[in-house]
């Protein structure tokens, strides 16, 4: 919406969009109103009580119950509808459909990095096919961040050494702002970026162009090599380290005699903090990876994992922002005895 | 009549002449001039980084200071408004000076206390402005980890440091306002003849005696952290930078009503005042305030509903953020009911209690948008919430004291200031104010986010208003300083009660008596009675 | 209203002032009033800011609860122990110096104050061994921290396992759960708020015992009477408020998980 070329109302080009304005019109009527109410008031009192001679003085009125009562029982029951759908709107924009397509972002000062499923990488600049929710599960590798997408009308923080996700669904093709609105350090305002939403056609061309070096999964399987896991961890499960495959999703008995359901949580915590939760019957031989593997290639590692596990259901990821934002070292996942 | 209007020959002012008179003093008056003249300067020091920051996002390009510079001048402006300025300036100035009399008392519970909390507050601001001037310090006023913690290479300690002294200066005033609240009452001031004034300060000491010791220890974390290299926040180290958000929030929330209570309590005295007719509702408005204060200790993360925290204690902090909507509603219809059948006039201050009224109203209403979940994700971090919390900060905390400050002058100088200018100043905050800040909630909307050193070209226009106002705003902020000075010497003497007022502070001469009444009064009356102001003034000259 | 009364009766019976009544107060009762007042708001004012820690306290111990039960038994037992009974008697003492004030007993006051800073001064003795103790091991937080139980020499591997599984049966606590390099890492988070809480405790125990030094001399000089004792009390009350946080402290630093 644009007044005199101005814009002074951002795009709506998620689904979310028409939602959350929707909200906006009903929360930002309803406040007019009242504030224009007491504003009349006010004034018109001013006019019609003003002080005519000295020494005069006004009538004594000290209160009235029932008036009490009634600004207080009205703006309490508008104020619970308000609750009430911005609640159902926000629970909706926590919930991402299990089809969603996913893509994983780094937040790095100060810089947005993203990597597709297929294997692209992009830097500041994100493609994404119009028409079909897309999750994406936010990592950072220094400070807070925040990921925002105002003509998605969405935004979610990327805090290191967890994970975090939102979702949307783009409808109208076009290229529009991505900011980062946790303030991070000297660049803040230069970790912007352009979101480009493209025809699904449009998108498959561009998943086809540029170099390509194999799906994200793909790396990952050559990280799984590069890096030595595959020495231990052999299919076969006869090696120094468990199977991974066919694991997503599974509870896995531990060590110490709790046990732990393997989801990407769990798998993060298990490369970067290897003694933490071992399987039972194996010994902590795995080195730790903290600090020696970037996000990036981490998610690539992760996303190899489950590709090992190709009959699992979505559900095993982590379903919720709540879910993903569990304390890093996951104690939530472990019941103690 | 004409008697009536000489100074009084003895009062606080010239009881006692040179510098050690005024540092050394325990009377709760002259405390108050002298946390006047610290905050003031406190102000305008804020208000010039406030100036650096307009000028800035003038222009779209980051052209006029360097991204670290730039928000190093939004994390001082936030600092030295905040803790240096907001939370001491009504209390610490009007509370302080206006307390005792208004409840009859002869000072403070407390008046060495109340001198040693001026110089922590001095140690803190000069610890403060000695670490940002000597490089700054660039994480913002709210000092998230682990940016604080690790990645920023400025001054974060002692600042920090700073703020935590200023902190217990706070605490101090607060526990001597409310043992003075609850001992030092005169005969016959029951608690419900109390000024809602004093209500208004009641609740806002039990937020800083209950708020302010959490972010103190917070601080002290931070400092251990980044300091000794204790693990306590740091992810890399098995912490949790969330934590010090909540923990940071448990305070900063309620440090907003800090600000604003003190201010909502001034507009009751004003309205009332101003209308000649007793406030609508005292006993509502009365608890109100401590209502505002109560449910502010329980709200605190609805600034963190997209850091990470469950979808159902998001939920949950949403619904309980409402409930602070319905006292601060409770209180402006009260206000408005109260003109109702007044005998308004419309004297400098009754201008501010007007602009106060909208000023507050918008920015209430507009914590609604934020308390709303779904909204809440797109407005996070944005201008909108700038602009929310200026709505209240400026538009309603600084209004209030602007408004009181005016409204009790006279009784602490003794003199009138030029009402001309008064009411030109007036109405040029009130425009300024509006011009820089509402263009804010567009751009907020729009989607420009908060410390942004430079922003996209579209969203200037928008930004060129507000700083454009900025200028208006300034403008507005200087006159009093001016005009203020000047009555100090030429203003007309103004007598015990210029205004017709009714409280007890306005039946003692202006400027008071060191020990504010010549005989402890004795209290037969209800608040807010202007039947009895004429006798009253007679009886006591 | 009640309060109009009591405010005229108290000036039907003013006579002659007490020396120690400021000249803003009524009456000696207002004056101790206001003083209690505000001394039970400060302490009101002392449980948040300790609160803060229990707080992060708390989310810790239930996340690391394996590192903390670990780093807890790495602590003396003795000294610890030795200290809780030495501050409870010291509030005893003080306990006594209050009511000897208030029974106009100038020299009894004075030595119980004395025999409260001296067993002040011996709970921090204990508390600089203990100090020096965690340093010598690598416990203080920071870059040299180096995590290694007190009752076992740094392994690594499958002995590291071995052993602390020896020793754990051996002490007759659960098995553990936790390696080495996992326990480097939490166990900071244990002893960065080990120190942080014992020592703003401490620190609140060196400012009580500059209060008690400057009231024994008051209480030396015979600046007390049944009338005028507000200053010992409130030291009084400070002190108890010191040694009841040192109660919630022991137990949650070292008894984590010392039932045997």
């Amino acid at each position: 919406m644009k007044i005199f070329g101005i814009p002074i109302f951002p795009e709506q080009a998620s689904t979310f969009a028409a939602d959350v304005d929707a909200l906006y019109f009903f929360v930002l009527a309803t406040c007019a109103f009242f504030a224009i109410g007491v504003a009349v008031a006010v004034i018109y009192f001013g006019i019609r009580y003003h002080k005519k001679h000295d020494g005069e003085i006004g009538a004594r009125i000290e209160g009235s119950l029932p008036l009490e009562l009634l600004w207080s029982v009205i703006p309490t029951i508008i104020a619970m509808v308000m609750f009430g759908w911005g609640a159902s709107v926000f629970y909706h924009l926590r919930r991402p459909p299990a089809e969603a397509m996913h893509i994983y972002a780094v937040g790095k000062q100060w810089m947005w990095k993203f990597q597709h499923l297929e294997g692209q990488r992009e830097i500041n600049e994100l493609h994404i096919p119009a028409g079909r929710p897309i999750k994406i599960t936010i990592s950072s590798e220094d400070v807070l961040h925040s990921l925002f997408f105002p003509a998605f009308r969405t935004k979610m923080d990327a805090i290191p050494g967890r994970y975090t996700e939102l979702w949307f669904e783009a409808q109208t093709p076009g290229e529009y702002h991505i900011f980062c609105t946790e303030y991070c350090g000297t660049n803040h305002s230069g970790m912007i970026g352009t979101v480009k939403v493209l025809e699904p056609a449009q998108y498959q061309a561009w998943l086809q162009g540029g170099s390509m070096e194999g799906t994200l999964a793909q790396r990952g399987a050559k990280l799984f090599n590069d890096l030595a896991c595959s020495t231990c961890h052999l299919d076969t499960g006869q090696g120094r380290g468990p199977s991974l495959k066919d694991i997503l999703g599974k509870t896995v008995d531990l060590q110490d005699g709790s046990s732990a359901i393997v989801d990407e949580g769990y798998l993060r915590e298990s490369i970067l903090n290897s003694q933490a939760k071992i399987v039972k019957g194996f010994q902590p031989l795995m080195p730790t990876f903290q600090g020696l593997i970037s996000e990036e290639n981490l998610v690539a590692l992760i996303e190899h994992l489950k590709s090992l596990s190709p009959n699992a259901t979505t559900a095993a990821a982590p379903a919720t922002g709540a879910a993903a934002a569990t304390p890093q070292p996951a104690a939530a996942a472990v019941e103690k005895k | 009549m004409l008697d009536q209007l000489k100074m009084p020959a003895r009062n606080y002012l010239n009881n006692g002449h040179g510098l050690a008179s005024w540092l050394l003093t325990k009377d709760h008056k002259r405390i108050a001039i002298m946390y006047l003249i610290s905050i003031s300067v406190m102000f305008f020091l804020g208000g010039l980084f406030a100036v650096g920051i307009r000028l800035e996002l003038a222009t779209p390009a980051g052209d006029f200071v360097q991204a670290g510079t730039y928000n190093k001048f939004f994390t001082a402006h936030g600092v030295i408004m905040v803790f240096f300025f907001l939370i001491p300036s009504i209390p610490a100035v009007l509370g302080n000076f206006l307390i005792p009399p208004m409840i009859g008392a002869k000072d403070l519970a407390f008046p060495r206390i109340n001198l040693i909390s001026l110089y922590i507050y001095w140690i803190g601001g000069v610890f403060t402005l000695y670490a940002m001037l000597s490089g700054g310090v660039d994480t913002g006023w709210t000092f998230y980890t682990p940016y604080s913690a690790t990645g920023s290479n400025s001054n974060v300690v002692p600042v920090a440091l700073g703020i935590f002294i200023a902190g217990f200066s706070s605490i101090l005033t607060g526990l001597n306002f409310i043992v003075t609240i609850h001992r030092m009452r005169a005969p016959g001031m029951t608690w419900f003849r109390l000024p809602l004034f004093v209500w208004a300060h009641y609740a806002t000491s039990l937020v800083q005696v209950l708020g302010t010791p959490v972010i103190a220890i917070t601080i002290v974390m931070l400092a251990v952290e980044r300091g000794l290299g204790f693990g306590i926040f740091d992810p890399s180290r098995g912490g949790d930078p969330v934590l010090f958000q909540h923990l940071f929030w448990f305070y900063s929330h309620p440090a907003v009503y800090i600000m604003i209570l003190p201010a909502l309590g001034v507009q009751s005295e004003l309205i009332s005042t101003f209308s000649r007719k007793t406030i609508f509702g005292y006993s509502f408005v009365a608890f109100s305030s401590v209502a505002i204060a109560v449910f502010g200790f329980i709200v605190w993360a609805h600034h963190m509903f997209v850091s990470g925290i469950s979808t159902y204690a998001a939920m949950v902090f949403s619904f309980l953020s409402f409930s602070v909507a319905i006292p601060s509603a409770l209180k402006v219809f009260n206000w408005a009911a109260t003109l109702y059948k007044g005998a308004i006039s419309f004297e400098t201050p009754m201008l501010y209690a007007y602009g106060f009224m909208g000023l507050f109203t918008i920015g209430g209403l507009t914590g609604l948008f934020l308390a709303t979940l779904g909204m809440d994700i797109h407005l996070h971090d944005t201008y909108f919430v700038v602009a929310h919390f200026h709505y209240i900060m400026v538009g309603g905390a600084i209004m209030g004291y602007l408004g009181g400050l005016h409204f009790w002058w006279p009784k602490i100088t003794g003199r009138m200031y030029s009402e001309f200018f008064s009411r030109i100043a007036a109405i040029l905050v009130f425009v300024g104010f509006n011009l820089t800040f509402f263009p804010q909630f567009v751009v907020g909307y729009l989607g420009m986010p908060r410390r942004y050193h430079s922003y996209p070209d579209e969203m200037q226009v928008l930004n060129v208003l507000s700083s454009a106002g900025a200028s208006v705003l300034g403008l507005g902020y200087l006159l009093p300083a001016i005009y203020l000075v000047w009555s100090l010497k030429k203003g007309e003497v103004a007598g015990p009660n210029p205004w017709g007022a009714s409280g007890l502070e306005w039946q003692t001469q202006s400027p008071p008596l060191t020990e504010n009444f010549v005989e402890v009064p004795i209290v037969d009356r209800e608040p807010y009675e202007y039947e009895h102001v004429a006798a009253k003034e007679k009886h006591l000259v | 209203m009640s309060n109009v009364a009591a405010h005229a009766d108290d000036r039907g019976h003013a006579h002659a002032h007490h020396p120690a009544l400021q000249h803003h107060f009524d009456t000696m009762a207002q004056q101790k009033e206001a003083a209690v007042v505000g001394m039970w708001v400060f302490l009101l004012t002392e449980i948040l800011f300790f609160g803060g820690l229990f707080a992060a306290y708390m989310v810790y111990r239930i996340w690391y609860f394996d590192a903390f039960a670990e780093a807890s038994r790495s602590l003396s037992l003795f000294w610890g122990g030795l200290n809780t009974a030495v501050l409870i008697g010291s509030s005893l003492t003080m306990a006594m110096a209050v009511r000897c004030a208030q029974t106009n007993k100038r020299t009894a006051t004075v030595n119980w104050l004395i025999l409260t800073m001296i067993l002040g001064a011996v709970f921090l003795g204990v508390k600089v061994i203990e100090y020096a103790d965690k340093f010598e091991h690598h416990h203080v937080p920071g870059y040299n921290f180096q995590w290694a139980a007190a009752h076992e020499a740094p392994a690594a591997g499958e002995h590291a396992v071995a052993a602390s599984e020896g020793a754990a049966a051996a002490e007759g606590h659960r098995e553990l759960s936790l390696t080495p390099a996992q326990l480097q890492l939490t166990t900071q988070i244990y002893f960065s708020l080990y120190f942080t809480m014992t020592g703003l405790h401490a620190l609140h125990m060196i400012i009580g015992i500059g209060i008690m030094l400057v009231i024994t001399r008051m209480a030396y000089k015979g600046k007390f009477d049944q009338e005028y004792y507000t200053p010992v009390e409130m030291a009084g009350l400070y002190w108890h408020f010191v040694d009841i946080v040192w109660i919630f402290l022991f137990p949650l630093l070292y008894l984590v998980e010392r039932h045997v």
